[in-house]
């Protein structure tokens, strides 16, 4: 094994800048659509007293937990002791930090009144779950730069180890609190319960590192550095892992709900009679999210194909977006249940009149705020590895260090 | 609990109203005010406080006066920014009240000078319009608005 | 005039003007001063006193008592707050707007699904003791008053509807589009929640009632009672002992101010 080293990362300028060209458009019209928004006030969206958020809160809540995810990567290494995971740490940092602000920028630009964010900094209502995240979101950046200082400076080297446990506590703690954001509300069938908290995790862990393996491989492929099979492989059956155990936390979630009498409705509506969000339920979430990639990643042949990987992960993530989408926004949609054994006739609102769902048209400039995050997390990225030391020279299998415990996996033994 | 205090305050705000007003003779040479003419206010001597004071800090007596009305339900007192409106407005010809935060009225003249924007009326009707309390509620309440600083 | 100085001399004027003004300021007006010499000042009009919990304001609703197809006290809610002043962004096609308004009453009509029995019952902000909606207001703008009555303080509100996410009762609205012509009891603007505050400028001038239930009482159907819940001798805490009234959602133990009799 050599010791690692890192690089900036020097595509040709005219490819560096086309990259960030090519954002830079997209930050923009997500920017031209928060201005709109925020002049018009949000009739311009589809988002209603009903569906109270939408789109961007699909984009904001998946780059916030896949945050949460892409810092996974380097716990691995430092928490759990791989040593062939190490290499990846600084990257890893780095995407969580851009991911994370990226998703914030998206829910904070979609406020109704977000010239008064200094508000929400200056006061805060301690029993709000809300509150709480953001001293979380804060808190996950520093620690995270200085996880990432740990990891690139000799003189943080000594508190890695501990900087990076406390890192994981702390990604930990905020995905749980970002599930909590729905898992406590208590006034909706599809929420209130506290499954949603680990549900998240697993979720984010599975976007993370889809996310956290596109960058990876784009950013060494088109710079020719080299990403060994032995590594991706891991990656790959990591990624397979996590979107198993995705599943079945599905699984669970959707049983708990059809145990209890009151929400049996709810589970009927996702799965079968929900128009788009039961077909983004099916296609999206467990077809394109969850059953597809699992099909690659253990399929002998595609699985070894490091094109089909990355369909694979993007599959991964397009699933998420479904998923979110069915679990933000249809839960939303489906009506609340104020009156149990009784049907709702006749209301000067939307109360689920006949059981009628509420209507929810996403329109564009939601979807342009949304987007406009992601660029951001990837603009971040970009400059971040161009500036800076955060890619490794080569991943090149002999090129790795070996795990600090030795546990033997499928492939070692293959 | 304060009241011993009151006289040597009321002695530095004179002491501090003659240095303000000393100062805006000398800077505005004609005393020009902001205070428009057809409001009621032009036909009154004092706001309610002196002027000087409010100068400087009528947003301090406006905000605690919010929280107070917000949280306390402490309503129709004399720094409440309805009652502001109420006497500031200026009339047009036709005798239609003119919203204080247009251009060169009471609240946005001074403003535009002093380069401060106040988001306020995005909420809060800038003419008078309607009673404090609906017609259905009897309109006026006991303590008046008008009757307040008379 | 003074802001037809040109530029230089205005600023320099300005500097001079609060420079003094500062020491004014310095002497007198620290932030808690600025309180005591307000109390302090000859007293004009009357002082309010802050609320207390000595009260808890509360509805109950009669739903035989309620008819099907009368508006009466949606109307007067709208037409109390200013809510009949909404008007329709021009772009906005009609049944997206209908989704969009703001409404704090609603009046709904329901059947049993077993015996197939008809209410009908007017709907709004429940008042809870313990309200979820507060519970997750990140920047505690949602916030119940001593008397009871939930409010949102749209000064500290940044529009991120966590409360309506929370609230089981669906009774808050966004306002989703810039508002003029409001009245000047009612501020209300864009990008702010609000719901029925239980008339709450009406509370404070110590009036008897609110406007749904004056204009129920005046059309003679005296279906909502209003009063003081933690009086035993109110009108309301009379009738809820006489008859049997329930919470909408009394499994969340939410202990709510608005009752219902006969559903
Ligand atoms: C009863 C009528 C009345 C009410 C109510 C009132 N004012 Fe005034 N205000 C006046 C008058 C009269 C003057 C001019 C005093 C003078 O000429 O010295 C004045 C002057 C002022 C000035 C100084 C203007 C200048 O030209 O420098 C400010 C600022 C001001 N008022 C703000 C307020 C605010 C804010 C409120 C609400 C809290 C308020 N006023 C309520 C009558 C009123
Ligand atoms: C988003 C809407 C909104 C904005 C913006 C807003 N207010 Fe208000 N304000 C309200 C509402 C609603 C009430 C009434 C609350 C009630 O009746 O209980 C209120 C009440 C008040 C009151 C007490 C009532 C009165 O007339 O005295 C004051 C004072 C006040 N606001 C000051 C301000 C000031 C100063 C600003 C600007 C810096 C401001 N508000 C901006 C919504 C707003
Ligand atoms: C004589 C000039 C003058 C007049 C008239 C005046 N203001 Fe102001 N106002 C100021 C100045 C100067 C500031 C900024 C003070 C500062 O930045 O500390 C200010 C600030 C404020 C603020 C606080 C803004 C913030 O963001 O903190 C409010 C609210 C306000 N004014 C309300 C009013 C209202 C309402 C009126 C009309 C009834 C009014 N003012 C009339 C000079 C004036």
């Amino acid at each position: 094994m050599k010791r690692i080293v890192y690089r900036e990362w020097r595509i040709p300028p005219g490819r560096y800048w086309g990259i960030l060209g090519i954002l830079a458009v997209v930050i923009g019209l997500g920017g031209l659509s928060a201005l709109y928004l925020e002049h018009q006030g949000h009739w311009v969206t589809g988002m209603n007293n009903f569906v109270v958020w939408g789109v961007p809160h699909v984009f904001a809540v998946f780059l916030i937990i896949a945050a949460s995810g892409a810092v996974n990567v380097a716990s691995i290494a430092t928490v759990f002791g791989k040593g062939a995971y190490q290499p990846l740490g600084r990257l890893s940092g780095l995407l969580a930090v851009a991911l994370l602000i990226g998703g914030l920028l998206v829910l904070v630009l979609d406020l109704g009144r977000p010239d008064r964010l200094l508000v929400a900094l200056t006061h805060y209502n301690l029993r709000s779950i809300f509150a709480w995240n953001i001293y979380l979101y804060t808190g996950f950046i520093a620690l995270v730069i200085a996880y990432l200082w740990s990891m690139a400076d000799r003189m943080g080297a000594p508190f890695k180890k501990l900087i990076g446990l406390f890192a994981f506590g702390w990604r930990i703690a905020l995905t749980t609190a970002t599930g909590s954001i729905f898992g406590f509300l208590v006034a909706r069938q599809a929420f209130d319960t506290a499954f949603l908290a680990p549900m998240f995790i697993i979720m984010s862990l599975a976007y993370g590192l889809a996310i956290f393996v596109l960058v990876l491989l784009f950013s060494f492929h088109e710079e020719c550095r080299p990403v060994g099979d032995k590594l991706l492989m891991r990656l790959k059956r990591l990624l397979g892992l996590f979107v198993a155990a995705m599943l079945y936390f599905t699984l669970v979630y959707f049983l708990t709900k059809a145990y209890g009498a009151k929400t049996h409705g709810l589970v009927d509506w996702v799965l079968f009679d929900g128009g788009r969000y039961s077909a983004l339920f099916w296609i999206g979430w467990v077809l394109i999210g969850a059953l597809v990639p699992l099909g690659i990643i253990h399929h002998p042949v595609l699985g070894q194909d490091r094109n089909w990987i990355v369909a694979a992960c993007i599959l991964v993530v397009l699933g998420g977006l479904a998923t979110l989408y069915v679990l933000v926004i249809g839960s939303q949609a489906y009506p609340l249940q104020m009156f149990p054994g009784h049907i709702i006739l006749e209301s000067g609102f939307f109360d689920g009149v006949k059981s009628e769902t509420a209507t929810y048209r996403p329109t564009i400039p939601e979807f342009l705020l949304g987007l406009g995050g992601v660029a951001v997390a990837l603009i971040i990225t970009a400059v971040g590895v161009r500036v800076l030391q955060f890619l490794p020279e080569s991943l090149a299998d002999a090129a790795l260090p070996a795990d600090a415990v030795y546990l033997p996996t499928a492939s070692d033994r293959e | 609990m304060v009241s011993g205090l009151i006289p040597t305050r009321a002695g530095l705000i004179l002491l501090g109203l003659c240095c303000a007003l000393v100062a805006q003779c000398v800077l505005a040479g004609d005393g020009q005010c902001y205070v428009r003419p057809g409001s009621r206010a032009a036909a009154l001597d004092d706001c309610v406080a002196p002027t000087a004071f409010m100068r400087r800090n009528h947003m301090e007596l406006i905000k605690h006066q919010r929280d107070a009305t917000v949280h306390q339900g402490i309503r129709g007192t004399r720094d409440s920014l309805a009652g502001c409106i109420d006497c500031h407005v200026s009339r047009a010809a036709d005798g239609q009240p003119v919203a204080v935060n247009e251009k060169h009225q009471f609240c946005s003249a001074c403003h535009a000078f002093a380069a401060v924007k106040v988001d306020c009326f995005d909420c809060h009707a800038a003419v008078p319009r309607g009673a404090p309390l609906s017609e259905a509620a009897g309109g006026m309440p006991e303590n008046d608005l008008r009757r307040t600083n008379q | 005039m003074k802001q037809q100085h040109p530029e230089e001399t205005i600023d320099q004027g300005r500097r001079a003007w609060f420079g003094l003004a500062a020491g004014v300021t310095a002497a007198v007006a620290a932030p808690g001063v600025v309180l005591h010499l307000a109390d302090a000042a000859p007293a004009v009009g009357t002082e309010g006193v802050p609320v207390t919990a000595a009260a808890r304001w509360g509805l109950l609703i009669d739903t035989n008592k309620c008819l099907e197809g009368c508006r009466d006290c949606v109307d007067a809610c709208a037409r109390e707050n200013g809510l009949d002043r909404q008007t329709k962004p021009a772009a906005q096609s009609s049944a997206a707007w209908a989704d969009q308004r703001a409404v704090w009453l609603r009046k709904a009509k329901l059947a049993d699904n077993l015996t197939g029995r008809v209410t009908n019952l007017p709907l709004m902000c429940q008042h809870c003791e313990h309200p979820p909606c507060v519970d997750v207001c990140p920047t505690g703008a949602s916030f119940k008053r001593a008397d009871g009555i939930v409010v949102v303080d749209r000064h500290v509100c940044i529009g991120c509807r966590y409360c309506m996410m929370a609230c089981p009762y669906q009774a808050r609205s966004f306002i989703h589009e810039a508002v003029h012509d409001q009245l000047t009891g009612v501020p209300r603007g864009k990008g702010c929640v609000e719901s029925c505050n239980l008339c709450v400028s009406r509370r404070d001038h110590g009036l008897a009632s609110t406007a749904c239930v004056d204009a129920c009482t005046a059309a003679g159907h005296g279906a909502i009672v209003f009063g003081d819940m933690k009086d035993p001798a109110s009108p309301i805490s009379l009738a809820l002992k006489a008859m049997s009234s329930r919470q909408l959602r009394e499994d969340l133990a939410l202990n709510t101010g608005v009752r219902y009799a006969g559903l």
